[in-house]
């Protein structure tokens, strides 16, 4: 497709002065949403002799040097962080996607009685705001005795109320048919949950699977309420910590953050048309 | 916007597949519901009983009425903390809701390169808001880029993170950076359903590209606007990283940052944390959050008549 050929996509030409405008547009808010992520690594990779505040600013690096990576993780644990986010993170995908799962299909395919005050349940957990709870939780981990753990971090969010409604969506939008096949062919209902419906909204699961992960490795506000004791920390607490501590040395912040977002970053480069299709199901869910 | 109805009729069980041993759908249901019963409705009952009591993190309490609520109306912090989670809606709903609606009209053409261009308006989206909170405090900061551009070009140093209103500001604009990419791709399948034949008629009767905006795209996504804005307002009445970030976990100079989230967090954690009063607290959350829904529903309805 040549430039200025460019159809839209009911295959109408667009004008070229219009399409100038929009590269334009395009690129200006490119450098607003992208640009301080840039401003952030180039800020980790400038050297101790560098000036990083000098003015008018430099973009580039004038002598590139990873120095500041290791030298964060001299002042913290920034690794054993990272290791920390990524137990919680994974432990959050598996948990989630099989209660999910599991109770999703109970709602939308088992008939039994309490079915409808169970979808009642996940739906009035899914309307509590966990910000005005937090205080609540905090004291029901103490009476566990989980505060200051990984497990105590891990556990509130380890099956979303919402994941299990949108399973159930998923669920029910699969034609009914073919489990009533296998039914008569003297399937149980584990054999028709594992090896029917489950495969059938894969889609779905990603989706689950792509948010636990997000959600529990960007969280912030439980983690710091329910973790004191920094060897538990996971790395957005962590980052606070170095922020609040060392908050004298930008570039050793801007080392740990860009630890943080890089790998969420890799996952989504990757996986864009999952992180999408979640916004919408969410929103009109949530 | 399409929302998946839960009970269409391919969807409905059939009564054909009823037979399976009479616990095994508990025993699907069992892990969800424990972990939403444990750690969502039971802190959520708790709270509402915590609140009228004198509870502390290491002394159960006792009953004390409505005590704490009489005490939040003398509570200068509590005050301060409203104003700022009510300020904060004020402030960040209306950009959320105009501007990622500008964004998505923006991206919605097929242009080449457009799909890099939607992807990278979102990576603010994936990062975690400790990660953005920071960049943004190094952004802002005295000797940070924002303020070496302003004093290249003449106008001098500003303040954005030392007084008390260009901070709150300063988080509201970090709020609506990260955001943005979010409520675009919701505007976006909402755009992709506004008839194209709605536009080419407006467009016979020579409207120009505003006033299509405002007879033929606003109206017809207007459910969406509904939507985000409900969305909005009710996260950022809860904010509390943002703030906590950039201000500092005291809020600001003086405390004056402080929003009602940071005040729950700061009154009842802790060893000497004042549960009772911390739970009061969560309830003005509850009953504000309620009522934002509800006033965002009924503005709708108006509208409708």
């Amino acid at each position: 497709m040549s430039f200025l050929k460019t159809t839209d996509a009911e295959g109408r030409r667009v004008p070229g002065w219009q399409l100038v405008l929009r590269y334009v547009l395009l690129l200006a808010v490119l450098a607003l949403t992208v640009g301080p992520f840039l401003w952030q690594l180039s800020t980790s990779l400038k050297g101790p002799n560098e000036d990083i505040f000098s003015s008018p600013p430099k973009f580039f690096p004038s002598d590139p040097t990873l120095d500041n990576y290791s030298r964060v993780a001299e002042t913290i644990p920034v690794w054993d962080y990272a290791l920390n986010s990524l137990k919680v993170a994974s432990a959050n995908v598996v948990t989630n996607c099989v209660g999910s799962a599991l109770a999703g299909y109970a709602l939308a395919r088992l008939r039994y009685r309490g079915r409808r005050a169970a979808t009642l349940t996940f739906i009035l957990a899914m309307l509590v705001p966990v910000e005005g709870i937090i205080i609540a939780q905090f004291t029901t981990m103490r009476d566990l005795g989980l505060n200051n753990t990984l497990l105590g971090v891990l556990l509130p969010g380890s099956v979303g109320a919402m994941n299990v409604l949108l399973m159930r969506n998923a669920f029910l939008n699969l034609p009914v048919e073919i489990e009533e096949a296998a039914f008569v062919d003297g399937a149980n209902v584990w054999q028709r949950f594992l090896r029917i419906a489950l495969p059938s909204v894969r889609g779905t699961l990603a989706v689950v699977a792509i948010f636990a992960f997000m959600g529990s490795w960007d969280d912030f506000l439980w983690p710091l309420i329910v973790l004191s004791d920094p060897e538990n920390f996971t790395l957005t607490i962590g980052l606070n910590y170095l922020h609040g501590t060392f908050a004298n040395d930008e570039r050793l912040v801007a080392a740990g953050t860009i630890i943080a977002v890089l790998p969420l970053i890799i996952l989504f480069a990757g996986l864009q048309r999952f992180f999408f299709r979640g916004v919408g199901e969410g929103a009109v869910k949530g | 916007m399409k929302s998946p109805s839960p009970t269409t009729a391919a969807g409905r069980p059939s009564g054909r597949i009823r037979r399976h041993l009479p616990l095994s759908p508990w025993l699907f249901a069992a892990p969800g519901l424990i972990v939403v019963g444990a750690f969502s409705l039971y802190p959520f009952f708790s709270t509402l009983v915590n609140s009228f009591t004198d509870r502390r993190t290491l002394v159960p309490g006792s009953f004390v009425g409505l005590a704490n609520f009489r005490e939040l109306l003398h509570d200068e912090m509590f005050w301060t903390g409203l104003r700022n989670s009510v300020l904060y809606v004020v402030g960040v709903v209306p950009a959320l809701v105009i501007l990622p609606l500008l964004l998505a009209m923006l991206v919605q053409r097929h242009i080449p390169g457009i799909t890099f261009f939607r992807s990278a308006f979102y990576t603010p989206v994936v990062a975690s808001i400790v990660v953005v909170g920071l960049i943004w405090v190094w952004m802002l900061d005295d000797r940070g880029l924002v303020n070496a551009v302003l004093e290249a070009v003449g106008i001098g140093k500003v303040g954005f993170l030392s007084d008390q209103w260009l901070l709150l500001g300063s988080a509201m604009t970090v709020t609506v950076w990260k955001g943005l990419g979010y409520y675009m791709i919701i505007y976006l399948a909402a755009l992709a359903n506004v008839p194209r034949e709605l536009h080419e008629a407006a467009s016979v009767d020579g409207a120009g590209v505003v006033r299509r905006f405002f007879t033929v795209t606003v109206p017809a996504i207007r459910s969406t606007m509904v939507l985000v804005a409900a969305l909005s307002s009710v996260s950022a009445f809860k904010v509390f990283s943002e703030v906590y970030l950039m201000a500092g976990p005291s809020g600001g100079p003086a405390g004056e940052d402080t929003t009602l989230v940071m005040l729950v967090q700061r009154v009842g954690t802790g060893l000497s944390g004042r549960v009772g009063y911390a739970s009061a607290i969560s309830v003005v959350i509850f009953v504000v959050t309620v009522g934002l829904m509800l006033l965002v529903l009924r503005a709708d309805r108006k509208e409708d008549a």
